[in-house]
C-alpha cells in the first residue's frame, strides 16, 4: 500500500468541517421540533432526523473519500 | 401471566442453540494462539471492514436499547427520539478519533484505554482512574443486557415460581459465559452477524407490517397523545425541553464510544482504515434505531397497554413490555419467535463483548500493574478468561437479587463517570499537552459532582442548572465533562507554569499509519 495517500487520510483536513453542519442540523432543536410538514403521515420531528442519518452517513462517506486520496 | 406460545418458544430456543454452537466453533476462525491476550481479547486484530461493522453494531445497539428506546417513546414521547441525533454526532467522533488511537495502540501493543493512558502520561494513577472508572461503569451495562432478556422470556410466556422462574436467564447466561470463556472476542463477532440480521428483519418488519395494520403513520400519530409527540416549546429565560435534548444527545455521543466494550470493538480492528470506512457505515444502524423508537408510538395506537392479556407482563416489567407486546399482538408465532430471539441474542453480544472489556481492563491495568508485574503471556490470558467469568456472575447475581431500577440508575450514573474519562483519552489522542495530575483533579471532581447532581435530582438524567437568572435544563454528564475540562486546563497551565516533568512513550508519527 501506498502509504503517503495512507498519511493523508489520517492528518487534518478542512473537509472535516463538514462534520460542523450535522451537528448544528440535529443539535438545534428549533430547526425541526415542528409537526408540519408531515410525510407519509409522519411529523416532521420525526422523518426530519432520519432523514439526516442517511444525510450523515453520505458526508461521513464523502469525507472519507476525498481525505482518502 | 399468559400460556406459553410453544411455537415462538421452540423457534427462540433453535436460534440460540444455532448462536451457541457458533459460539464455540469460533474459537476456530481466523484461529490464533488463544493463550494470549490480544488473540482472547481483541480477536487478534484481524477483523476487516465488514465484520467490525457487524461487531461494532452488535456492540453498541444493544438489547437494551431495542427495549429501552421504544419504552421511553412508549412512556415519554418525542424526548426518546434523543436517540436519532446522539448517533448521528457519534460517528464523525468515531472517524476523527479512533483511527488515531488504533494506530497508536496497534503500534504499542495497548489493549485498553488504562494502557494508553499509561503509556501517554506515564501515570499509574490516572490510569487506574481510567480503569476503575470503565470496570465500574460497564458492570450496570451488562446487568441491563439480562433485562432486555428477561422482557422477552417474560412475553415468550415462560414462568415459574422461585429458582424455575429465573433458571432460562441462568441458562443464557451459563452458555454465554462458557463460550466467551472459550473463544473471546470471536464468539460475539460471529454471533453479531447473525444478530444484525435478525435484528434488520426484525426492524423493518416492524415498520412495514405495523403501520399497514394500524392505518398508517397519520392514524398513528393521531393517537398519540399531542404532548408526546413533540418536544415542549421553552418558555421565557430557560431552554427547558430544548437544551435538555440537544446536551442529552450530545453528552450520550460523547460517553458511548469511551466505554470499554467501544474500544474493544474498535481496536479489533485491521486498521485504522477499517475504522474509519466504518464510520461511514454505521449510520446504518442508526437509521434502524430511528425506525424502532417509533415502535413505541406503534404500542400506543395498537393499545397494548389496555388489552387483558398483556396487565400481567405490564406490571411485571413496566414500559420496557410495550415492545414484546406489540410483536405478540401484531405479529404470526413464528416470528414472534424471530423477533424474540434478536432481541435475546441482542441482549448475549454486547454482554460478551463488556466482560471482555472489563476482564482485559483488570488484568492489564489493576492486575499486572499492581499485583504481578511480570505474568507470562499464558498468564495474562488465563486470568482475564476467569475475570471474565467473574463478571458475567456478578451481572447475574445483581440482576437476581437486586431490583432492576437499581441497575437502570447505576447505568445512568455510569454514563456520567465514563464521560470524565474523554479529556484524558479523546484529546490524549491528538495533544500531550494537558498534564496528568491535573487530568487526575479534573476526573475526580467531575466524578463526584456528577454523582451529586444526579442523586439530587433522584437520578434523572437532566440537572436544572440556573445560570445568570437562566434555567438551562441539561445532561448531567455534560455539564460536568465541562467542569472537568476547565479544572484540566487551569491546572495543567499553573503545573505547566511550574515545570512539571513530562513523560510519555509514545511519538507523534505513532499516531498515522
Amino acid at each position: 500500500m501506498n502509504t503517503a495517500v495512507e498519511k493523508r487520510g489520517e492528518r487534518w483536513s478542512w473537509w472535516y468541517l463538514l462534520f460542523l453542519v450535522q451537528w448544528a442540523a440535529v443539535l438545534w432543536p428549533p430547526f425541526y421540533n415542528s409537526a408540519e410538514p408531515t410525510w407519509l403521515g409522519m411529523p416532521f420531528f420525526y422523518w426530519y432526523q432520519l432523514a439526516w442519518v442517511l444525510g450523515s452517513a453520505v458526508i461521513t462517506a464523502f469525507v472519507y473519500l476525498v481525505t482518502q486520496r | 401471566m399468559h400460556d406459553v406460545n410453544w411455537v415462538a418458544l421452540s423457534i427462540f430456543v433453535l436460534l440460540f442453540a444455532f448462536i451457541t454452537w457458533l459460539g464455540f466453533a469460533a474459537a476456530r476462525w481466523r484461529k490464533g494462539d488463544l493463550d494470549q491476550l490480544h488473540e482472547w481479547g481483541l480477536g487478534g486484530r484481524r477483523f476487516g471492514t465488514l465484520i467490525t461493522w457487524f461487531l461494532v453494531g452488535g456492540d453498541l445497539y444493544t438489547a437494551y436499547t431495542f427495549v429501552a428506546v421504544p419504552a421511553l417513546a412508549f412512556g415519554a414521547g418525542a424526548v426518546a427520539f434523543f436517540a436519532v441525533p446522539y448517533t448521528i454526532v457519534v460517528y464523525p467522533l468515531l472517524f476523527l478519533v479512533f483511527p488515531r488511537l488504533w494506530q497508536v495502540c496497534h503500534k504499542h501493543g495497548y489493549i485498553t484505554a488504562g494502557d494508553f493512558v499509561r503509556g501517554r502520561y506515564g501515570n499509574r494513577w490516572l490510569a487506574l482512574a481510567i480503569t476503575v472508572t470503565g470496570i465500574v461503569a460497564t458492570m450496570p451495562y451488562i446487568a441491563l443486557q439480562l433485562v432486555g432478556l428477561q422482557v422477552v422470556l417474560g412475553g415468550l410466556g415462560v414462568s415459574g415460581s422461585g429458582l424455575a422462574a429465573d433458571l432460562p436467564l441462568i441458562i443464557a447466561f451459563l452458555i454465554l459465559a462458557a463460550f466467551t470463556y472459550s473463544s473471546g472476542l470471536r464468539a460475539p463477532a460471529s454471533i453479531a452477524i447473525v444478530k444484525d440480521i435478525l435484528i434488520y428483519i426484525t426492524a423493518f418488519a416492524a415498520v412495514i407490517v405495523i403501520p399497514m395494520q394500524l392505518g398508517g403513520f397519520g392514524k398513528i400519530f393521531a393517537a398519540v397523545p399531542p404532548a408526546k409527540v413533540l418536544l415542549a416549546v421553552p418558555g421565557a429565560g430557560t431552554t427547558g425541553a430544548y437544551g435538555a435534548y440537544a446536551t442529552l444527545a450530545l453528552g450520550s455521543a460523547l460517553a458511548l464510544l469511551l466505554y470499554p466494550h467501544s474500544l474493544t470493538a474498535i481496536l479489533s480492528a485491521s486498521s485504522g482504515k477499517a475504522v474509519r470506512r466504518n464510520a461511514a457505515l454505521l449510520p446504518g444502524y442508526s437509521f434502524m434505531l430511528g425506525l424502532l423508537a417509533l415502535v413505541g408510538f406503534f404500542a400506543i395506537a395498537a393499545g397494548v397497554s389496555k388489552l387483558p392479556e398483556f396487565a400481567e407482563g405490564f406490571k411485571q416489567f413496566g414500559n420496557n413490555y410495550a415492545v414484546p407486546a406489540l410483536f405478540l399482538h401484531s405479529f404470526p408465532s413464528w416470528f414472534v419467535g424471530v423477533s424474540f430471539a434478536a432481541i435475546g441474542i441482542g441482549a448475549l453480544v454486547p454482554a460478551a463483548i463488556m466482560s471482555i472489556a472489563a476482564a482485559n481492563l483488570y488484568t492489564r491495568n489493576i492486575h499486572c500493574e499492581f499485583i504481578n508485574r511480570n505474568p507470562t503471556p499464558k498468564e495474562e490470558a488465563q486470568l482475564a478468561k476467569w475475570v471474565s467469568l467473574v463478571v458475567k456472575v456478578g451481572a447475574l447475581v445483581f440482576i437476581l437479587f437486586v431490583p432492576t431500577k437499581y441497575a437502570i440508575y447505576l447505568q445512568l450514573l455510569g454514563g456520567i463517570w465514563i464521560i470524565q474519562t474523554l479529556p484524558a483519552v479523546v484529546f490524549g489522542a491528538y495533544t500531550r499537552w494537558f498534564n496528568d495530575w491535573a487530568l487526575l483533579v479534573g476526573w475526580a471532581v467531575g466524578t463526584y459532582a456528577g454523582t451529586a447532581m444526579a442523586v439530587a435530582q433522584d437520578l434523572k438524567p437532566a440537572y436544572p442548572l440556573k445560570l445568570g437568572g437562566f434555567l438551562l435544563p441539561g445532561y448531567t454528564a455534560f455539564y460536568t465533562l465541562l467542569l472537568n475540562l476547565a479544572i484540566a486546563v487551569v491546572l495543567t497551565l499553573v503545573f505547566n507554569a511550574m515545570r512539571a516533568k513530562r513523560v510519555d512513550e509514545t511519538v507523534a508519527s505513532d499516531y498515522y499509519a
